[in-house]
């Protein structure tokens, strides 16, 4: 579904991405992690097609990322700078669908439902800046939602909420992307959430970023925030990612698995 | 807090109207020259019921309404044009920057010249003056438009131009709205002058001017009143729509009104 192959990016002198290659295939939720600063969000940009990268290849369903890919939606940490002050949570969640081209009538029904699923379906008058950080982030979610891309972007999306919403965030996450069956590329600098949350993690080295290792999970689908913590397979890979974002060098047998 | 505020506005005004009549009628001022405070508020009074003063109201009132009009449908997608577009902005810059410092009081000469028609004369002048503070504001609101807000829109396949009308423009709406005010108040200004300096059939300016040769200092500083009076109260009113259109950016930049 996802394929980035050999992914180089350089602001000027300046090598951010060194090489990254990284696959995900259909319905799989891939977490990449990474010391803050790697060039984590450079990745998605040039995923994204926002920007154009040095070198190197994405393909999205086997389509090159040359422009803008119209299947695709990304939900980024800045909740309160990426929705719209002036429209309220519906009419947020519903102008990415113009480019569906839906009639106003299709637009309004299809935001009640992205809403409804994010458990914000009494909330679709209110203005983003009449809600909690939690709230206006699960209108953002919900407005990659309505828009029903194949591939979901997501930049440190729980990283400016408080921990017991950014819990609640994570399992509606996990739902929300098992129920539509969307791949999923989700950014983080949080070892325990790129555990709890992903199918697979992805490890990135410090700045040049290169693939320090990609680990499955395998803790199964259905996740719980305080069994699933519990488990020692998910304290066992924890650990391990923990050390690789730290530098370490992996101790398990699964490394730079291409 | 709003209503101890009007009431202090009120006071001062009252405490300033008192002692200008106080002065008057201490005779250190000769009321050939400037009439007591109470003559003027009375001869401001007769004027609501002057049929050639309301005539000349109405004029100029027009005038303004249409040169505003006209400035905003010029201004705003000039300024528009000039923020999405920096080189060109940069290749108008030097210009703008050399005409605008240039009274607009001064243009009036030559407008003068250009223009036969006096109602054509006042909205070309109002315009030229006017269009200044929206397109500043313009251009600098749109270069402030938070690049994330665009980029979301961007990141679902928006091209530039929807980006422009969807994102930047509704970003930049308040400080436009700013603009217009303030262009507002600049073409009253610019309305009376024109008809001071240019004359005319009716206007303020021009009943101001032959109420100043017909000796009637209460009249034409009566006029002046009104004319100042309108000026509030349009600002008032604009800040009024403003606040009820753009809660969303009080809310946000934590504007305690």
């Amino acid at each position: 579904m996802l394929e980035i192959t050999d992914l180089v990016h350089s602001y000027g002198s300046h090598r951010v991405l060194d090489g990254v290659s990284i696959r995900a295939a259909e319905g799989e939720l891939v977490c990449v992690v990474g010391p803050s600063g790697c060039g984590k969000s450079t990745l998605l940009r040039s995923v994204a097609g926002l920007i154009r990268p040095t070198g190197g290849r994405v393909l999205i369903g086997g389509q090159p990322v040359d422009r803008i890919p119209d299947n695709l939606a990304v939900v980024f940490q800045d909740y309160s700078r990426s929705l719209y002050p002036w429209m309220t949570a519906a009419n947020n969640v519903a102008l990415p669908l113009r480019r569906r081209g839906l009639d106003r009538r299709r637009r309004r029904e299809a935001a009640t439902a992205a809403l409804d699923q994010v458990g914000l379906a009494d909330a679709a008058d209110k203005y983003p800046w009449e809600m909690s950080g939690g709230m206006q982030q699960r209108v953002s979610i919900a407005r990659a939602l309505a828009y029903r891309p194949s591939l979901l972007l997501m930049d440190e999306p729980f990283g400016s909420v408080d921990a017991q919403t950014r819990e609640d965030l994570e399992d509606l996450v996990l739902r929300v992307c098992a129920h539509h069956g969307m791949t999923t590329l989700l950014i983080t600098h949080d070892i325990d959430e790129s555990v709890y949350v992903g199918d697979r993690v992805v490890v990135l080295t410090r700045s040049p970023a290169r693939v320090a290792a990609d680990l499955p999970v395998g803790l199964g689908d259905s996740r719980d925030q305080i069994a699933t913590r519990q488990l020692d397979a998910f304290v066992r890979l924890r650990a391990e990612v923990g050390r690789l974002v730290r530098g370490g060098s992996s101790t398990s047998t699964v490394l730079e698995k291409h | 807090m709003e209503h101890a505020r009007v009431l202090r506005g009120v006071a001062g005004v009252a405490g300033f109207l008192a002692a200008a009549e106080v002065v008057g009628a201490t005779g250190l001022i000769d009321d050939r020259f400037l009439p007591r405070m109470s003559t003027i508020l009375r001869g401001a009074a007769e004027l609501l019921v002057d049929q050639e003063f309301l005539a000349d109201a109405r004029a100029s009132l027009a005038a303004w309404g249409l040169g505003l009009l006209l400035t905003v449908a010029v201004s705003v997608p000039a300024g528009l044009a000039l923020g999405a577009l920096p080189p060109v902005e940069r290749a108008v810059r030097p210009l703008i920057e050399f005409l605008r410092p240039i009274p607009s009081v001064a243009i009036i000469p030559l407008a003068i010249l250009i223009f036969s028609d006096n109602l054509h004369l006042r909205v070309a002048v109002i315009v030229y003056a006017a269009s200044w503070p929206i397109v500043i504001n313009t251009i600098y609101a749109l270069r402030d438009v938070d690049p994330l807000a665009k980029e979301t829109l961007r990141s679902f396949g928006f091209g530039p131009m929807s980006v422009l009308l969807r994102v930047a423009l509704p970003s930049a709406a308040p400080f436009i709205a700013t603009g217009i005010r303030v262009a507002a108040g600049t073409a009253v200004i610019l309305v009376v002058s024109a008809e001071l300096l240019a004359g005319g059939a009716e206007g303020i300016g021009i009943y101001i001017t032959e109420a100043a040769s017909g000796n009637r200092m209460d009249l034409m500083l009566g006029a002046a009143l009104w004319a100042g009076l309108f000026g509030v109260l349009s600002n008032t009113a604009l800040v009024a729509v403003e606040r009820r259109l753009f809660r969303w950016h009080d809310v946000r930049t934590g504007a305690a009104r």
